[in-house]
């Protein structure tokens, strides 16, 4: 009996041997190097590319993306909201929950909610 | 000591498994503080900012053995922004840029350490199992076309240096990927950068079986170009 409640209860709990970041130590790792340390597009990657990273303290520009379109390009990346092929896809590198998290720091960045500022 | 055994090793033209032992003595002594030799890979954000250097706890399945013993006597930078790049680099007037400073140059060695390390290097090969999973096919592309892909399609230039001055800072220089690494291992690691550092900066962006292969015939052909041989 107890066996098969252990048993369930691993079955119930999802797969995940790595904890869970927050979304503040995840920018800095994995967006910092394009979107920039201060959030604002300047990021030491940039000189090269075609097009230029978003600023996300940018309020008018980031409160014109929903938080599905957030969630999407970061888990899926720039091609999948017909945006550049520059911002990859993080949906191996962060797990759902983080991604979630992300779009909510990057509304703490931009000061701002979609469909206004 | 462990130079002293190394001559002796040279002298007597002892056989790989001594050579080995004596630059694992000196792995251990001088590299560890700042390489994992032991895996595994960081598993956390916290122990991935802690690394001050690439882990070697895989090299055997990475590097080319002839470069590791060119480059241990004399080592360049090969990651612009160095280990762990955040840390490296501070706002600038455009852009963030990378602050000179908190990069220190890598110790260079001695000839003969430099092959008893490079030697003891290659015998660490837990991801084999990756490894074999990768069949580079014979063939090439063009420079133009590989570049194509690699800046325009795939986007790997954002992170990655093609030139000298031409691409990003956060990753480590392409140009000289082709002698630095091996085939397999450069497909491997395109095809899951997490499968070989959980908690690294570089993202994987399911490039295809054809894509890969391009890449590695690029990066081969990109190593080859005189100008970029610096």
């Amino acid at each position: 009996m107890r066996n098969k409640l252990l048993l369930a209860l691993l079955v119930a709990i999802p797969i995940s041997t790595v904890a869970k970041e927050s979304a503040k130590d995840n920018y800095r790792t994995y967006c910092v190097q394009c979107h920039g340390m201060a959030g604002n597009g300047k990021g030491v990657n940039i000189r090269d590319m075609s097009v230029q990273p978003r600023d996300h303290t940018d309020a008018k520009a980031m409160s014109t993306r929903s938080d599905d379109t957030l969630f999407k390009v970061i888990k899926e990346g720039g091609l999948s909201i017909d945006k550049s092929v520059l911002m990859p896809p993080w949906g191996d590198t962060l797990s759902d929950d983080e991604i979630r998290d992300m779009a909510q720091y990057l509304r703490t960045l931009c000061k701002c909610k979609y469909g206004g500022s | 000591m462990n130079r002293l055994l190394v001559a002796l090793g040279m002298m007597l033209g002892m056989t790989q498994p001594v050579w080995a032992d004596a630059g694992m003595d000196i792995l251990k002594g001088q590299c560890s503080s700042c390489h994992n030799l032991t895996g595994p890979a960081p598993q956390t954000l916290k122990e991935l900012w802690a690394r001050k250097g690439p882990d070697l706890f895989y090299a055997g399945n990475k590097y080319r053995k002839e470069w590791l013993v060119q480059w241990l006597q004399n080592p360049t930078q090969i990651r612009p922004a160095g280990e762990f790049y955040e840390d490296h680099i501070k706002p600038g007037p455009k852009r963030d840029v990378v602050d000179p400073s908190t990069l220190k140059p890598h110790v260079a060695l001695s000839a003969s350490d430099a092959q008893a390390v490079a030697d003891a290097l290659m015998t660490l090969k837990p991801k084999s199992d990756l490894i074999a999973k990768e069949k580079i096919e014979e063939g090439t592309v063009s420079l133009s076309m590989g570049e194509m892909a690699f800046d325009k399609f795939l986007g790997c230039m954002a992170c990655h240096r093609i030139e000298p001055d031409y691409g990003g800072l956060s990753g480590p220089e392409m140009y000289t990927a082709g002698k630095r690494l091996q085939p397999e291992y450069i497909a491997s690691y395109i095809r899951s950068p997490q499968a070989w550092d959980p908690k690294i900066w570089m993202p994987n962006k399911h490039v295809s079986d054809g894509n890969i292969q391009k890449l590695v015939h690029y990066l081969e052909a990109l190593s080859k170009e005189d100008n970029h041989a610096k």
